[in-house]
């Protein structure tokens, strides 16, 4: 909300609807003047006018909102792991989808780490990918707590699908510290073979650099660490890459890097959609 | 006191110090001696439990599942159990360990994260399982607050809960009032598992028993991660001596400690300079061998990385936040060079 809010582009914020008379984002939404309902997804459908609807229920209500909203014929962007549509990652496929009803965020890791694979397999095939994804408990919400498999199982067949590694695998680490930290993902890369790292190396600085364009707080800490370890398919290179991302701190704290990313991907999608259905041909800058 | 059930996890908390290299010939030699010792539990998995063969932990050098297969071809009447840690492993390996043989399966969450693991105790209730919960790195939180964790994990179907010294940073006196804020607390059994970087895995065993523990931890020689566990043949001689003895064969198992696994292992592990600072500092037993590892490339001391990690609150499982430290120690020693 507060994102499309601050930089609405080619949308307008018609509706925030919840299921929960008593919520306080509900409460936050009307008192900015933007309009409000408890009615859940039955008030999206009562308004012909929305055409594109984000979705951050959870994965169990999105795959009765799916069906819905595709008879409405309404365009759901899906921030759960429900995965109905095709996985988008902005600068790794966003328009390749703009004709589907539907399309799915992967997973907040899924966001942070899959630019960063697909980086490397465009420029050297990709055997595996492995990445851990470390947040601050605090901003770990119950959806992700009592789901903690899925994030595990979604952010894999991302880095597969959409990173163009031929086997992932994801695992995610809740830190309690205080003050809480930042967002933090370790992306390992071990390429098929030979590989240029000069190629490595550009390749992932310039998707850093893109991603930064809708996600001002992500960034490498170093420049890719290469280190040969031993691995199942004999004494490798691996590549390291030590991701931080900040939150913008639009209305979560900065330490919530991994919400942000994720409503930042969202605003991204949604405002090609927005120019897609509106005929608007430029280039999508953020 | 009573006599507690003793778990040995030779061939899990050993899987660090192994590397995760164990095989299925090694795997069947220490089941059947243990086996044949009276030790009731063994468990067998990569070292940070189901689907831990990684870049981030080391990969596995035969499959666990089929490692547990093995396990359970080879135990007369022991039971096999499995680690699984949220985050890491799912409920999809649980069921395939499950089926290969697992009987009992203990499911480990940082002690702050209890409830990430519901779904997990779910599951293992329905297969049928002996659920044990794993409050990991318990050095980090107060008595009392770990009995409201464990008693989370009680509601979400344990049969056990276990006080974990993950970093081996306990003093007895810790022990003994985290084991007796979970007896007091709980309905079910309370387990201690210990790690021995500041020379007190033994001590702090007993601390725990004394308040009450029902079960307790140990592994063959000390194999595990860090300065090791408490060694399970140890842990029978003085339950022995005590007068409260399980039913375990103290020979026997000195024998296994002897003749089977001294002659297996990469080294005997020790409290020395690295895992006394393990202890001190505070983090997980297993940064042992990765911070040398990470600390000779950047041409730094071990201890500088591991009391970083301290600082940090680093948690189990933050393997990768040895590379993050480095790079930034090393970048602050450019800095004033």
């Amino acid at each position: 909300m507060y994102k499309i809010l601050r930089d609405p582009g080619h949308m307008e914020l018609a509706l925030v609807a919840g299921i929960d008379p008593q919520s306080e984002g509900l409460a936050r939404a009307r008192s900015l003047g933007i309009p409000a309902s408890h009615e859940g997804i039955a008030a999206v459908l009562a308004d012909p006018e929305i055409k594109i609807v984000f979705d951050a229920t959870s994965a169990k209500a999105h795959v009765r909102h799916a069906k819905l909203l595709r008879e409405a014929g309404k365009i759901a962007v899906d921030l759960t792991p429900a995965a109905r549509g095709p996985y988008v990652v902005p600068p790794v496929n966003l328009g390749q989808h703009l004709d589907e009803p539907n399309v799915n965020l992967i997973t907040c890791g899924g966001q942070a780490t899959i630019p960063l694979v697909y980086a490397v397999s465009r420029v050297t095939p990709v055997r595996y990918a492995e990445i851990v994804s470390t947040v601050a408990s605090r901003s770990a919400g119950p959806g992700t707590r009592q789901n903690i498999d899925e994030f595990t199982f979604t952010t894999a067949r991302g880095l597969e699908a959409l990173g163009g590694a031929q086997q992932g695998k994801a695992i995610i680490i809740l830190n309690p510290a205080e003050p809480p930290i930042l967002m933090r993902n370790t992306i390992y890369v071990i390429p098929a073979g030979d590989f240029d790292k000069d190629a490595v190396v550009a390749s992932v600085e310039q998707m850093v650099a893109d991603v930064q364009r809708y996600v001002p707080g992500y960034r490498l800490k170093s420049a890719p660490v290469f280190d040969r370890r031993s691995t199942p398919w004999g004494e490798r290179v691996v590549i390291a890459m030590l991701l931080e991302v900040t939150g913008a701190g639009d209305f979560l704290p900065p330490y919530s890097g991994n919400l942000d990313i994720m409503t930042a991907a969202a605003r991204q999608v949604g405002e090609l959609f927005a120019r897609h259905l509106l005929g608007v041909r430029e280039e999508v800058v953020a | 006191m009573k006599a507690p059930r003793v778990t040995d996890t030779t061939l899990r908390d050993g899987s660090h110090a192994m590397k995760h290299q164990f095989t299925r010939e090694q795997v069947q030699q220490i089941v059947q001696a243990l086996d044949a010792a009276g030790v009731p539990v063994i468990e067998v998995t990569h070292g940070d439990g189901l689907a831990g063969s990684s870049i981030q932990y080391g990969f596995s050098g035969t499959s666990e599942m089929d490692l547990i297969e093995t396990a359970r071809q080879s135990a007369t009447r022991a039971k096999i159990a499995a680690l699984l840690i949220p985050g890491i492993g799912t409920r999809q390996e649980l069921r395939e360990a499950a089926q290969r043989g697992v009987q009992v399966v203990r499911i480990a969450t940082h002690c702050t994260e209890a409830d990430i693991s519901e779904q997990h105790f779910g599951l293992a209730k329905e297969l049928g399982l002996e659920t044990v919960g794993f409050l990991m790195m318990a050095h980090m939180r107060p008595p009392e607050f770990l009995a409201e964790q464990a008693a989370l994990m009680e509601s979400y179907g344990a049969d056990c809960v276990y006080i974990v010294d993950s970093a081996g940073a306990m003093l007895p006196d810790d022990a003994r009032a985290r084991v007796r804020a979970l007896k007091e607390r709980l309905s079910i059994q309370v387990g201690f598992h210990a790690h021995n970087n500041l020379g007190l895995a033994i001590g702090n065993t007993l601390a725990a028993i004394e308040a009450g523990a029902d079960q307790v931890d140990g592994c063959l020689r000390g194999l595990g991660a860090g300065a090791g566990n408490a060694p399970t043949e140890l842990i029978a001689a003085v339950l022995d001596r005590l007068g409260i003895n399980p039913g375990l064969d103290v020979f026997a198992l000195m024998d296994a400690a002897e003749y089977v696994v001294a002659p297996i292992m990469p080294y005997q592990p020790i409290p020395d300079r690295d895992a006394i600072t393990i202890g001190y500092a505070g983090v997980y037993s297993t940064f042992l061998l990765h911070a040398r590892h990470i600390a000779a490339e950047f041409g730094l001391d071990p201890r500088e990385l591991l009391v970083e990690l301290g600082r940090r609150q680093a948690v189990a499982g933050q393997e990768d936040w040895i590379l993050d430290v480095a790079v930034d120690l090393a970048q602050a020693k450019q800095r004033v060079a």
